[in-house]
């Protein structure tokens, strides 16, 4: 579904990506895994068009995405759910989710908002609230709530249980398998790495702007090197 | 002192000022919505804003010229030379912003800034240009419709003229429409979304560009029906005309609290009251020592008061950190 080739990317000087390799096939959950500063963000970033890459190819179903803007990118069946969850914070939930189906002519908008507040009931009960007074995790669900509402057929999401309590994390974690199990793909960008390999199908380890590891979620947990760096051994 | 004059001017002066106050507020919308979605301030749509004004005076002399001013029926007149104005002055704004600002989004902020300055000076002097080579003249006068100039005489220390009351009735749709819009349609909702944070605007595939021409062009055609309504309710206007009330009204755009679009309204009303009484009130209650001429710093000494009580304006809100 989506593929990713010797990818470079660079912040003025500093090469944030070095020659980044990775593939998600259709109906997978991958997990990126890697430290502060490995360069997951980017990748995500690049992916959907925030960034330029300096040399690599994306290809997504088979269409090339070089030099395609992040608002025709998303027409194409990709939503990014970006750290730090950038909901917009004056607008209510509802508003919030109107812009999630912006791109949308089609009649089935007010199922898939049904189908939203099905996945995040408390989302429904807080319709007219201004987003900016949702507690940190309602405003979570609301960031993934709104990258559905395009009805994507690969779901990028950066570090969801950032902030959030256990037992929120937990919840989304939960709503991930279940979006994932309607038929999304998802490439997952995490710290938590217990948390991520626990839904992920196979995982990429990012260290310093390279793919260092890559393998079946399994072959992951296993690894001695993972074990010790990233799940706290 | 003079108590029943002071009394008695006070429903004229309250008149007076919410048709000065309406005309501010229609231009500082064109400030703080560009300023909402960009964080900059567009020092040429005084010029903008002053274009309506000529559309408007071009056609109605053309209408003269040719015998139709009088024959065609007037609320006709009115509604062409609005949309006219509004149309031109839309078209401008866009075009500026795609030639002097557009290619200068990603500069330090302050060369956009001194690109606006520039435009502005660009089109005064373009203005004047196109009309001295055209009309021989760049001070021009609104032609008259004897209709606007009758009165209704409510007491007899209140009249209102048909044209004031075309210019609240225009000013007072403009802004319901303007709500209307920015509120209760999608559109609205992508310019407020765009006006929050363009990149996560930009991943919901809103295009970015698009919303900010579209800024423009709502803002360059509420500053046209300004220019119009100027024009009709003053009557005089040369190319230098914008720059004075263009800077009241960013004024008014800051006292309501600039990026706020009800603030620019409740701003330009409270500018357009507060110049209103100082021009009226001032001599009297001074028993003359402070003419009207000291209107506009009485005016803006209370505005500074205000600014240093409430900085981020009358509605301005205090910005919420992230979560």
């Amino acid at each position: 579904m989506l593929s990713v080739d010797v990818l470079d990317v660079a912040y003025g000087q500093i090469r944030a990506l070095k020659g980044v390799a990775l593939a998600v096939g259709r109906g997978e959950i991958v997990a990126l895994l890697g430290n502060n500063g490995a360069g997951k963000t980017t990748t995500l970033k690049t992916i959907s068009g925030l960034l330029r890459p300096t040399s690599g190819t994306i290809t997504l179903e088979g269409q090339p995405l070089a030099g395609v803007p992040p608002h025709e990118i998303v027409m194409r069946g990709l939503a990014h759910v970006p750290e730090g969850r950038r909901i917009f914070n004056r607008l209510t939930v509802r508003e919030n989710l109107v812009m999630g189906a912006y791109t949308r002519r089609d009649a089935g908008i007010a199922a898939d908002l049904d189908r939203v507040f099905a996945l995040f009931p408390r989302l429904g009960e807080r319709v007219a609230q201004v987003a900016g007074t949702l507690s940190g995790g309602e405003q979570q669900m609301l960031a993934i709530a709104r990258a559905l509402m395009l009805g994507p057929r690969l779901l990028l999401l950066d570090e969801p249980s950032m902030g959030l309590a256990p037992v929120l994390v937990e919840q989304i974690f939960d709503t991930i398998v279940d979006i994932n199990r309607q038929g999304t793909t998802i490439l997952l960008v995490e710290q938590n790495a217990a948390m991520a390999l626990s839904i992920a199908h196979r995982g990429y380890v990012l260290e310093t702007g390279s793919i260092a590891l890559a393998g079946t979620a399994a072959e992951l947990s296993d690894n001695a090197d993972v074990r010790r760096a990233y799940l706290g051994e | 002192m003079d108590y029943p004059l002071l009394v008695g001017i006070f429903p004229q002066v309250l008149l007076d000022g919410i048709i000065l106050g309406f005309m501010y507020a229609l231009i500082a919308l064109g400030y703080t919505m560009v300023y909402g979605v960009l964080e900059f301030i567009n020092f040429a749509h005084s010029e903008i804003f002053i274009v309506g004004a000529f559309v408007g005076v071009e056609i109605l002399l053309s209408l003269k010229g040719a015998g139709l001013l009088e024959t065609l029926p007037w609320p006709l007149v009115l509604v062409l030379i609005l949309v006219a104005g509004m149309a031109g002055s839309a078209a401008l704004a866009v075009s500026v912003e795609r030639i002097a600002y557009r290619p200068l989004r990603a500069a330090p902020r302050l060369i956009p800034l001194i690109s606006a300055i520039g435009v502005s000076f660009f089109l005064q002097d373009l203005i004047r240009l196109v009309e001295s080579v055209w009309r021989n003249a760049f001070n021009l006068v609104y032609p008259t419709m004897d209709v606007l100039n009758e009165r209704f005489e409510l007491t007899s220390t209140l009249d209102v003229s048909v044209k004031s009351l075309v210019v609240i009735v225009a000013a007072l749709l403009m802004l319901w429409a303007l709500h209307a819009i920015v509120n209760r349609t999608k559109v609205g909702t992508a310019i407020r979304a765009v006006a929050e944070d363009q990149a996560a605007a930009s991943l919901m595939g809103i295009n970015v560009n698009r919303i900010i021409s579209l800024t423009f062009l709502i803002g360059g055609a509420m500053g046209g029906a300004a220019g119009v309504l100027f024009g009709v309710q003053y009557g005089l206007i040369n190319p230098y005309s914008g720059f004075i009330p263009g800077l009241k009204a960013f004024t008014a755009a800051v006292l309501g609290g600039i990026g706020n679009i009800p603030g620019a309204m409740v701003g330009g009303i409270v500018l357009g009251l507060l110049e209103a009484f100082a021009a009226s009130y001032l001599s009297l209650l001074t028993g003359g020592a402070f003419g009207a001429e000291y209107k506009d710093i009485f005016a803006f000494s209370v505005l500074i008061l205000i600014l240093i009580f409430r900085p981020k304006g009358l509605l301005g809100e205090v910005v919420r950190e992230r979560a």
